[in-house]
Parts: C-alpha cells; sequence; structure tokens
C-alpha cells in the first residue's frame, strides 16, 4: 500500500498493461516526446519505443480510426484525447464506428479499445475546453463510461478497460490530477458497471462520481464532524453500464437522496439517477431528488464567475442540508 | 375567490365539525362577522370571517368532520375568476341522483380530507406507511415543505399499538352489528369529538405512560368542620366552598411543597424532567358531553374562595361546552373526586403531558382505636397515579403525606 496521485495510478495501469501484454499501445498528440500534455505517458516512450508509444498529427478523427481499425485486428490501443472536447472531432469514429461494429458485423469483430480523456472545468481554460460532456458517451450503448474519482480507483479502472473487449472511455479529470490517496500495491481490475458505497451513512444518500464523487466524501466528512449528519456517498464508477441496484439500495436505506453532477443540470447524469430512484426507490422516498449541477452556461474564463458556475462542496452541503430539512430529520 | 379552511383551534385538534353556519350562500360578509361555528375535540368556537365578500359556496355542511385544513366553504372577494365548482373533481358523479328520502346511513364513515377532492401531500414514503399500518392521512399535520406530510410526522401514529384500522362499518368485529330496530339488540353510538378526545388522549395515556399507584387516607373531620364553618362564615356572600374547592387548594400548596410532582416527562435528549414553575390544577368535570377538564390557574395563589368561585363558573361552562380552549389548557396536575357518588377509592388514568393525578374518594365514616378507645371518625382516601418516568414511589408517598397533613390540619391550607 502506498499514497500516491491519480496521475500517477494512471500511469501506473498504463505501464503495467504494456509490459503485460504486447498488443497494448498508447497513440495520441504529443504523448511521446513531450510525455503528454498532464505527463500521464512520462518516460513512456523511452521505455516502450516509437512502435508501441505513437505520436500523431492533430487530427483526432484520423488516429481514433486508426485505433479502431488496430482494435478490429487485434491490437489493444490506448487512445489519449487530449480533453474531452477534442472528442468532438473524433464523436463519428466513436459513436458510429467503435460502439457499432460488433453489433452491425455479426460478431465477427469485436473493437478492445480504449480513450482515456480528461473533463472537467475550473482551470480557466475557456468554454470550449472546460466541458463535462461524457453522457454523449454514456449514452450510447455499445459504450462503455467509467469515471473514477480516487487513484486506486483509476488504477483498477484503467486495467479492467483495457483487459474489456468493448470500447471503454476512462474519464479522468483535470482537477483529479494531482489529488492522492491510498492504492495496494497490487490491483485487481475492477468490475466495469458496479457502483461503491464510499462512506457508509444513515441520513441521506449523495450520489456522484469523479470529481463530484470526491467533493461528496469531503462534504460527508465535514457534515459528520459540524453537524452530525450522516452521509452514505455512493459512487457511480461506471456511468454505462449503470449501476442502478447500488444506488436504490442505498435510498431505501435513507429515504432521500441528492445527486452531485459536473455536467449541466438538464438531461445529465443526474436525471437518469433520480428517474432510477424513483423507479427502484419511489416507495421509499420521504424527499423529492435533488441534483446540483453546473450553471446552465457555456463556462466563463474569468475565474469568479467560472468558480460561481461550477459546482461546488458549499452547493453540495446546502443540498443536503435543505433535503433533510424537507423530511425533518436534521438536528 | 377565497377558500375558508378548517381552522386549527388548539394544538390537539387534528379535525373539527361544522357545528352551524351563521350565513347561507350568497349572504354578504364583513370581517369580523360570526360565520360558522366549529366544534373541536374540546368545545365549540366560534368562527368569524377575516375577509369581507360574498358567501359563495359552502363545502362542508352541518355536522359533516373534515381534517384541518379542509377548504369548508369559499368566499368571493371579488378577486379571481369566476365561482369555480368545488373541486370534488376525483369523486366519480353518481350514476343517478339518490332517492330523496335515502335514509341516513347509522354509522357514517368519516370523511376523509382525500375524498373531498383535496389530494394533501404527502410522501411516497409516508404514503406506503400509511397503508400498510392504516393510518388515515387526513389526521396527520404535515410539517413538510409546503405542509407536505414527511415520515417523521408518522412517528405517533406509527408508536401506537397496532393502529385501529379505519372505521369501517362493516368491518366492526364488535357482538351485533346495529342492522336491525330490533330495541333488544346493540346500539352503536358514533363517538363525537369530545368523546374521540377523550378515546384518543387516554389510550395513548394508558399504553405509553408506566404508571404506577399510591393511596393514602386522611382523616377529613376537621376539614369538615372549617368546610361548614366557613360556608357559615360566607353565608349571604353567595359563596359556598365545597369539599372539593378546599382539596383543590390543598393539592396545589402540597405541589408547592413537592416540585417534581409538578412535572412532565420529556423525550428530549436522554429523556427530561421538565418542572413547572407554574401549578395549575385541573378539575375533572362529568359534563354532560363527557369529561372535561378545566384548569385553575396559578391554583397555589388562590384562595379557596377564588377557586370556588372559578370552578363554578368554569362547570358551568363545561356543562354548556363553551370552555375556551384557553380554560383548559396548560394544566400541571388534574385532580377527580368522585366522592359526590359515594366511592370509596378508585384510580384515574394521567392526562398527558402532566405527570400524575389525584383520584379523591368520597368521606366515609370509620370505627378506630385510639388509645385503647373505639372512635368514629371521617375518612377521605386519596389515590395518585404517577409517571414512573419521572417520579418515583417515595417521592409520590412524600407528597401523599403532605396533602394528609394539610388535609387533617386543614387552617393550614386557608392561613
Amino acid at each position: 500500500m502506498s499514497v500516491i496521485t491519480y496521475r500517477q495510478a494512471l500511469h501506473d495501469a498504463l505501464r503495467e498493461e504494456m509490459l503485460r501484454d504486447q498488443d497494448v499501445f498508447l497513440i495520441g498528440e504529443e504523448i511521446g516526446l513531450f510525455e503528454g500534455s498532464y505527463k500521464i505517458t512520462a518516460g513512456m516512450l523511452e521505455e516502450f519505443g516509437e512502435k508501441r508509444v505513437r505520436d500523431t498529427p492533430i487530427a483526432e478523427e484520423g488516429f481514433t480510426g486508426a485505433a479502431i481499425g488496430a482494435a478490429m485486428l487485434g491490437l489493444r490501443p490506448v487512445v489519449e484525447l487530449m480533453t474531452i472536447n477534442f472528442s468532438l472531432i473524433a464523436i463519428d469514429q466513436i459513436i458510429n464506428h467503435a460502439a457499432k461494429i460488433y453489433g452491425m458485423f455479426g460478431g465477427q469483430a469485436r473493437v478492445p479499445l480504449v480513450i482515456r480523456t480528461p473533463g472537467g472545468g475550473g482551470q480557466q481554460l475557456g468554454a470550449t475546453h472546460s466541458q463535462n460532456i461524457e453522457l454523449f458517451y454514456a449514452f450510447v450503448p455499445g459504450m462503455k463510461v467509467v469515471a473514477p474519482s480516487s487513484p486506486a480507483d483509476a488504477k483498477a479502472l484503467m486495467l479492467a478497460a483495457i483487459r474489456d473487449d468493448d470500447p471503454v472511455l476512462v474519464l479522468e479529470n483535470l482537477a483529479l490530477y494531482n489529488t492522492t490517496g491510498e492504492v495496494p500495491d497490487v490491483v485487481e481490475p475492477a468490475e466495469i458497471g458496479k457502483a461503491k458505497v464510499t462512506r457508509e451513512g444513515k441520513d441521506i444518500t449523495v450520489v456522484a462520481y469523479s470529481r463530484m464523487a470526491h467533493v461528496a466524501l469531503q462534504v460527508a466528512e465535514q457534515l459528520a464532524r459540524e453537524e452530525g449528519i450522516d452521509v452514505e456517498v455512493v459512487d457511480l464508477r461506471s456511468l454505462r453500464p449503470l449501476d442502478r441496484d447500488t444506488v436504490v439500495e442505498s435510498v431505501k436505506k435513507t429515504n432521500c437522496a441528492v445527486v452531485l453532477e459536473d455536467d449541466w443540470l438538464t438531461y445529465g447524469i443526474g436525471a437518469e439517477i433520480a428517474a432510477t430512484i424513483s423507479d427502484g426507490a419511489f416507495d421509499y422516498l420521504d424527499a423529492p431528488v435533488r441534483r446540483v449541477a453546473m450553471a446552465e452556461v457555456p463556462l466563463p474564463y474569468a475565474k469568479s464567475l467560472e468558480t460561481a458556475a461550477l459546482p461546488s462542496a458549499a452547493d453540495a452541503a446546502n443540498a443536503i442540508r435543505e433535503t433533510l430539512d424537507a423530511v425533518a430529520r436534521r438536528r | 375567490m377565497i377558500d375558508i379552511l378548517m381552522p386549527r383551534l388548539s394544538d390537539t385538534m387534528t379535525d373539527g365539525t361544522v357545528s352551524a353556519w351563521h350565513k347561507k350562500p350568497g349572504d354578504p360578509v364583513a370581517a369580523g362577522d360570526l360565520l360558522v361555528e366549529i366544534e373541536t375535540d374540546k368545545a365549540i368556537m366560534e368562527q368569524e370571517a377575516y375577509e369581507a365578500g360574498t358567501l359563495a359556496e359552502i363545502l362542508v355542511p352541518e355536522g359533516e368532520n373534515v381534517a384541518i385544513g379542509t377548504p369548508i366553504a369559499r368566499l368571493d372577494n371579488g378577486t379571481g375568476d369566476a365561482p369555480a365548482p368545488a373541486p370534488k373533481a376525483e369523486e366519480p358523479a353518481p350514476q343517478e341522483a339518490p332517492a330523496e328520502a335515502a335514509p341516513a346511513p347509522v354509522v357514517e364513515k368519516p370523511v376523509k380530507a382525500e375524498e373531498n377532492g383535496e389530494r394533501r401531500a404527502a410522501t411516497p414514503l409516508v404514503r406506503k406507511l400509511a397503508r400498510e399500518n392504516n393510518i388515515d392521512l387526513s389526521t396527520v399535520t404535515g410539517s413538510g415543505p409546503g405542509g407536505r406530510i414527511v415520515r417523521s410526522d408518522l412517528d405517533n401514529a406509527l408508536k401506537a399499538p397496532a393502529a385501529p384500522a379505519a372505521p369501517t362499518p362493516s368491518a366492526s368485529s364488535a357482538p351485533a352489528a346495529p342492522q336491525t330496530t330490533d330495541a333488544r339488540e346493540s346500539t352503536a353510538v358514533p363517538f363525537d369529538a369530545v368523546r374521540q378526545a377523550i378515546a384518543t388522549r387516554l389510550t395513548e395515556s394508558a399504553t405509553t405512560i408506566p404508571t404506577f399507584t399510591v393511596t393514602v387516607g386522611a382523616e377529613a373531620d376537621k376539614l369538615m368542620a372549617l368546610r361548614a364553618q366557613l360556608n357559615s362564615a360566607l353565608d349571604g356572600s353567595g359563596v359556598k366552598v365545597s369539599v372539593n374547592d378546599l382539596i383543590v387548594r390543598a393539592v396545589a400548596l402540597a405541589l408547592r411543597e413537592h416540585p417534581g410532582i409538578n412535572a412532565s416527562y420529556s423525550a428530549e435528549g436522554r429523556g427530561q424532567t421538565v418542572l413547572h414553575q407554574r401549578i395549575n390544577v385541573g378539575v375533572a368535570v362529568a359534563a354532560p358531553a363527557g369529561l372535561m377538564v378545566p384548569v385553575i390557574h396559578d391554583a397555589d395563589q388562590a384562595s379557596v374562595s377564588a377557586i370556588s368561585a372559578r370552578t363554578k363558573k368554569l362547570v358551568a361552562k363545561a356543562n354548556d361546552r363553551t370552555l375556551s380552549t384557553t380554560e383548559m389548557a396548560d394544566g400541571t396536575f388534574t385532580v377527580s373526586n368522585l366522592g359526590m357518588f359515594g366511592v370509596e377509592h378508585f384510580t384515574a388514568i394521567i392526562n398527558p403531558p402532566q405527570g400524575a393525578i389525584l383520584a379523591v374518594g368520597g368521606a366515609s365514616t370509620e370505627l378506630a382505636l385510639v388509645d385503647g378507645e373505639v372512635v368514629q371518625r371521617k375518612k377521605i382516601r386519596f389515590t395518585l397515579t404517577a409517571d414512573h418516568r419521572i417520579i418515583d414511589g417515595a417521592l409520590a408517598a412524600q407528597f401523599l403525606a403532605t396533602l394528609t397533613q394539610l388535609i387533617q390540619n386543614p387552617f393550614r391550607i386557608v392561613a
């Protein structure tokens, strides 16, 4: 067991898989010589050479398509898209090809492709470079989308993604790269499609993923310490497949829920979670499901406005308090 | 157009019966006009109009009982839309008009708020629990946003052991359901609001409070003599002191000496004994409508003649059901006296949230051995029923010892 960063955990997972399986290779912009915009691929070119660590032109559609072809023929490519915003240039390749080939070709070819890409705002990168559009991919049958919130999960889910025979998008997060956490010396691949109760509690369920799952734990600890509120945190970890059972079981226990999401409210992941709770735990609800999400604007560049638009720990704490007020259960 | 709602007239009121309408549809109404009389669990109260207008429609006729917050009438104050029909949309229209002379059913099903077309906001969890436990949500007050009923509002209803099923006439397992007019059959007399309140409060008391009883007998010859003396002194003044007036005063003094009896249990925190600074003695009155308990506030600071005058007034009001909620509120202890019926002694049930109640028997003549001599004397038996969560046996005994001293040395009562 050692304490490492989320960034290091991702790097370690890639390296372990490169060592384990000769068919695994990395492809993307500036991942070789420059070692990646966020240094996840640091040292890889030197260790594994140009054949397995391939720098590409700035042409997401092209190199994503090339990776899909390689995957169909048996290799296990790991594509780095510098941010999820640039996936929009490759979206036709991802949705119309990677996600469809297995079904449309009657199972003759699988696409064991990994697309790793960070989402998230808060870095003053402007509206076009700060989005949370993982929903676009989680919406599509044929895709898998995982979203780790801790270093241990980053490693376990990356291992699982690389070994999975279907296209998996691994959602990283700019604000999580430098966070630290305990990671076991030997990490087993996670089971894709399983959520995790990262903190048990009895008063209220908070459902979140990626950065907001990290925030949820902090808020839960603060509310426990300062206000005696016992929050249960469910980290979704996988947006497709979605582990509805774990969410429903938790709400059956606590009778109320708040969903935290970094994307926009309307049509967002939280809406799907609220519907899941309504379907599975209707008779257990003692308050409407609340959602905390980003303001419905293109994310502003100015720091003050950017901060105001993004959901914060304080927003989450308020939604939790208000929901508990509504069920008259706050001490 | 304004909906006039069934008002909440007391803390314990959950529903009310429209006793009499003083306006009919089409009548002009000025703010402050007497509009309607409402029968609550405690009294019949007059309700005035808060706003001026024209009474557009009566939604709840006289004699009907509805939950607080249910619209009972509509007042046209000149604002808003044209008079809309009462929101009874959820009730399917009857296939044909009922026969005009249809006899009223013997036992009326209580009208639920929801059957009046108003769906009360309640969470899905609450609705499920209400279904499972036969809780009528029209009797529950919601504390959530906008009056929504949430889980914690059901705490009391769920605590009650085996909440009785909604009273449907057919579900009764009582012997001989009153279907025929045979005079030898049992008759079901539906509870009025007072009887319902008595049943609910005392069931709660008897099933949730761990009680014990302690009985003492006090010699009452001096008390009787003092009463005769007082009344001959007061002759012509219109005041006539009863034994009970002297006992109420004696109880108030004994409570002052033993504040632990003048107390209530509270579940706050690990549990609390709430000691009351004021000594407000309730006097159980056998009114024609049923048991009523008007309160002599600050009885420890009132003279016997003042207690006597106040009690007389309150008993008269209890008899014609005109006691106000204030006159029945904030009691800290109750005295129940069945002496006038020749009862030797009995036990009473605590009137929550009070901590104890004193049952007073009649003065009976007994023989006793004093210094080897057989003597005849009067004795009154006092039985204290106490909430053992806050009162221990020794404290109850000490209180009764003080009371006995006062009864046996009655000048101290009037001193």
